[in-house]
């Protein structure tokens, strides 16, 4: 066995051992990494969401594949490359082939006071940490330096709640990736959101005392204070090792298009490497892609591929301070087309070959939305006019792409391989992403693999079946608008036919979201499944099973005994959910009121779990008796189930609530899971387990009780109303344009201004909810459909016969199936 | 050769049978079910779902397929034509159909087709 020595857990390093470990079928290599920091790999891109809600833990990659050796907190000291040693503080390790990672750090220019108290820069968690707990109490704070970093610092300190002034030496903010145009257009919505700019000045000192910075002066004079100061003025490979290897004008180890050293048996990748392609200068890429790629050229190389680099791709797009950048391709060109719409801060300009015809580059502010198809016609045909295209309204569709073209660009994705995955059966956008790894890391390209699967025709005419062209967000916002109250009237006035085992449930799902009236009257009762219409669910042999609901899963033992008795009084097969409650099976039609009566009067009421509707909340035991628990959490889940109960969705819903972060509740594998906090609450959605077991997203961190049952009030109606049919939250999310970002500003932020018509709709349901079952026991004309027989009332169903398993009543083997198998 | 004994069970009033959904009845031991369409016409098959095996047909979904009126099994979502009793999803299978018609505002199912 070899053994490769990883200096660095980076993102690009981390991405270097998957790489790695996915080629190394016949395991002939052993891995050891060193980091620096004491924390594994995390995603340093999103570094600022740890001011907007994410928790360190939210930004963790994933472990490293099982076997290799991560040595955390533990720097590699120096090395022997005669003798191919590595040392650390803890011994010398010895390598076969060393994979230098080792990133850059931020580079602090040499002015005086940068060793001041209150200055920090920005780079990883610790960082950030340190500079929120300095933040408390301050007012006013600074960024040297106006690009992407400095912008992001920014936006900390504004979200920390400070007075921030922004300095950039270069007279435009972002001057590498936006011309002045853009710079201009950018300067504006920055200064719109309350913050200072200062570009075209140098800062010449940083001023303050022993206690901590208290200003900064220009070096054409002026002054402004500043409590908190933030460097971020560029970053510096980190080469410090030397190894007695050559570096590039720039620094960093230069390397071959194989991403190798001089020394054969040393690799660099990522920002500490110094990039030769065809005997130019090695240059240093401080973005993740280019990494990515170099991760995966030495990962090939290492079991003998044959891959080398191409130059890379500097094309970005970016949200900052809520402005949409992006930039890709050259910066010049013999010709230019320039949209400037000053009104609305939109700035964009394109550069094209001297004969218009091949695109070159460009540059977009404030709307990026053109974005992923210009970056894939980079060095091709324009698929369109270019204005048109920039406008965003153009017939342009990935399909007047080449082959060739990157669709994915931090994955390296291009559009043939999006086809070949659509035509080998990935028939939705998160099969793509599974399949292609394309949309996984920025998502930007989501819109595009949306626009492939409708190019392939896998993509399924949005229409819900034959009786409707429509999606059911389409209807629900038909019914909702035109106020349409019965299923006939939609369909006369939108579809064909009488519908299907398709469409009647959805519309009946929509009426009953929209209206919360009793789900069986009138109409409505047609448009059921048959366990909504008999309120239970339908099992193998045509009976049905019987879920009480039991709030947070907190039960009395009165309550529990009367479960028992019913059980035993009508024979149920008796058995615990995995939702804190309990399954009675084995009950026919004519049994469910009988049942039910019993139940209801003794407080219990439906669980729906024969809905498409919230199941159940989940709890652990929470802080009232675990000595871990931070907040109540059953207290919490109680108060969720009972203001969600009933509220009918396009697929089930389920939720929970953990005390602690110990997650005994299994909170993140729910739709919505909430973690407590010493101060308040973790709001965590698009989880599930299912077929595809999916982690939930961090959605909003450390809010008051008030604050997270607004925000899930406006989630929960969001989906209901935006998804597709049986689309569960997590696949909703992951189809979201914006994805999780866009997720909060709406529901959170407000973006759209839904939020009182969301608020307004929830507030609807909780004050109409009414039991169903204690609403059909009341009921005659209700009463009468629970029947095996119409003409034999009281006569059970002869086909159902039972045998006994386990001291319980089960159905019988011997019932005759008389064909098996189904349609696909 | 002896002609064929037609008998007929009266299985309910007729508005018993909600429009758009079905009945089960026992009609000589038999079980059927018999659904009544959005324009009104009566229809009855075996109840009997031959992809479960279980007695669940009449508690299916009511609707059309093109021309066809339907009944999808509320089990697995087969469709059958209610004309016919064929199932629209798998060739070659069917469900017999028997004779209904009103008489008097009740429901009749004769014997099988």
């Amino acid at each position: 066995m070899r053994h490769v020595v990883v200096v660095g857990n980076g993102m690009v390093g981390q991405r270097f051992v998957e790489a790695l470990t996915a080629r190394d079928a016949s395991g002939e290599w052993r891995v050891t990494v060193l980091g620096e920091e004491n924390r594994p790999a995390y995603d340093r891109v999103r570094l600022s969401a740890l001011f907007d809600g994410s928790t360190p833990a939210d930004l963790h990659l994933g472990d490293l594949p099982s076997g290799v050796d991560l040595r955390l907190g533990t720097a590699a000291l120096a090395v022997d490359r005669a003798a191919k040693t590595v040392t650390t503080e803890a011994g010398v390790l010895a390598y076969d082939e060393l994979v230098l990672a080792t990133g850059s750090r931020a580079f602090v220019p040499p002015i005086s006071g940068a060793d001041l108290p209150g200055v920090f820069v920005y780079r990883t968690i610790d960082d950030l940490e340190a500079m929120r707990e300095y933040a408390a109490g301050r007012s006013v704070g600074a960024v040297l330096g106006g690009g992407l970093l400095g912008l992001e610092a920014a936006n900390a300190l504004r979200l920390l709640g400070l007075a921030t002034h922004v300095v950039e030496f270069a007279p435009r903010l972002m001057p590498l990736q936006v011309d002045e145009g853009g710079g201009a257009v950018l300067k504006n919505h920055v200064e719109g959101l309350g913050l200072t700019v200062h570009t075209g000045r140098a800062c010449a000192s940083l001023v303050g005392t022993e206690a901590g910075v208290t200003g900064l002066t220009f070096a054409d004079g002026g002054a402004v204070d500043a409590e908190i100061v933030v460097i971020a003025a560029g970053i510096r490979p980190r080469d410090e090792l030397g190894l007695g290897l050559p570096l590039g004008p720039r620094g960093g180890f230069l390397v071959d298009a194989f991403c190798r050293t001089e020394d054969p048996a040393v690799w660099a990748i990522g920002e500490c490497a110094a990039l030769s392609l065809d005997g130019a200068d090695g240059r240093t890429y401080g973005l993740v892609a280019p990494g990515y790629a170099m991760a995966e050229v030495v990962a090939d190389r290492l079991v003998g591929g044959d891959a080398a680099m191409t130059t890379p791709d500097t094309s970005t797009k970016l949200k900052l301070l809520g402005v949409d950048v992006a930039s890709f391709g050259a910066a010049d060109g013999p010709l230019d087309v320039v949209y400037h719409d000053g009104a609305h801060g939109l700035y964009a300009k394109l550069w094209l070959s001297d004969d218009a015809k091949v695109l070159l580059g460009g540059v977009l502010v404030g709307d990026a939305s053109a974005y992923p198809t210009l970056r894939a016609s980079l060095g091709g045909p324009l698929p369109g006019p270019p204005l048109a295209l920039l406008a965003g309204d153009s017939a342009a569709t990935p399909l007047t792409l080449p082959g060739s073209a990157q669709v994915c660009s931090c994955n390296a994705v291009t559009k043939d391989a999006i086809v070949d995955a659509i035509k080998g059966g990935a028939a939705d956008v998160p099969a793509v992403k599974a399949c292609t790894r394309a949309g996984t890391t920025c998502g930007s390209c989501v819109p595009m693999l949306k626009q492939l699967l409708n190019e392939c025709g896998v993509v399924q005419s949005k229409a819900l079946c034959e009786h409707f062209d429509h999606t059911r967000q389409e209807l629900f916002d038909i019914i909702r608008v035109r106020g349409v109250r019965t299923f006939s009237e939609l369909i006369t006035g939108f579809g064909r036919g009488r519908g299907c085992d398709i469409c009647k449930p959805v519309v009946a799902s929509i009426l009953a979201s929209l209206t919360n009236g009793y789900v069986l009257d009138g109409e409505q009762a047609a448009l059921q499944d048959t366990n909504d219409h008999f309120l239970a669910n339908i099992q193998k042999d045509g009976t049905y099973s019987v879920v009480p609901r039991i709030p947070g899963g907190e039960i009395t033992p009165e309550k529990l005994i009367v479960i028992g008795e019913v059980a035993r009084d009508f024979g149920l097969y008796t058995k615990i959910t995995g939702g804190q409650r309990i399954d009675l099976f084995g009950a026919t039609v004519e049994q469910l009121p009988q049942i039910w009566r019993r139940l209801v009067d003794a407080g219990f009421e439906s669980g729906h779990a024969y809905g498409k509707a919230l199941r159940t909340v989940k709890s652990c035991v929470g802080s009232t008796w675990c000595r871990y628990g931070v907040q109540d959490s059953v207290g919490l889940a109680v108060a969720l189930e009972l203001r969600y109960r009933g509220l009918r969705a396009p697929h089930k819903i389920k939720s929970a609530v953990s005390g602690c972060a110990r997650e005994c509740a299994e909170a993140r594998g729910k739709d919505f899971g909430i973690i407590a906090t010493e101060t308040g609450w973790n709001l965590y959605v698009g989880g599930n387990g299912g077929f595809r077991p999916r982690h939930a997203d961090l959605l909003v961190s450390d809010v008051s009780t008030e604050d997270l049952i607004r925000t899930i009030d406006r989630f929960l109606m969001y989906y209901i109303r935006t998804a597709d049919r049986l689309q569960r939250t997590s696949s909703w999310l992951e189809g979201l344009d914006g994805g999780l970002d866009h997720l909060r500003d709406v529901v959170y932020h407000d973006s759209l201004g839904l939020g009182a018509e969301l608020d307004a709709a929830m507030a609807a349901h909780v004050e109409s909810y009414a039991d169903e079952w204690a609403a059909t026991l009341d009921d005659e004309e209700r009463l009468s459909r629970f029947v095996s027989f119409v003409n034999a009332p009281g006569v059970p169903d002869p086909s159902i016969s039972f045998e006994t398993e386990r001291g319980q009543r089960v159905p019988a083997r011997s019932v005759p199936v008389l064909i098996t198998g189904r349609p696909s | 050769m002896t002609a064929p004994v037609l008998t007929e069970t009266v299985v309910c009033p007729l508005h018993r049978i909600e429009i758009e959904r079905g009945v089960a009845a026992l009609v000589g031991g038999e079980p059927v079910a018999i659904f009544r369409t959005f324009t009104g016409d009566l229809y009855a098959l075996d109840n009997v779902d031959p992809f479960s095996g279980a007695s669940v047909l009449s508690r299916g979904i009511v609707g059309t397929r093109g021309d066809a009126p339907t009944v999808a099994s509320p089990l697995f979502k087969q469709a059958f034509d209610l004309r016919t009793g064929d199932c629209l999803d798998a060739p070659g299978v069917r469900v017999r159909t028997w004779r209904v018609r009103v008489r008097d505002g009740m429901v009749c199912v004769g014997t099988p087709e």
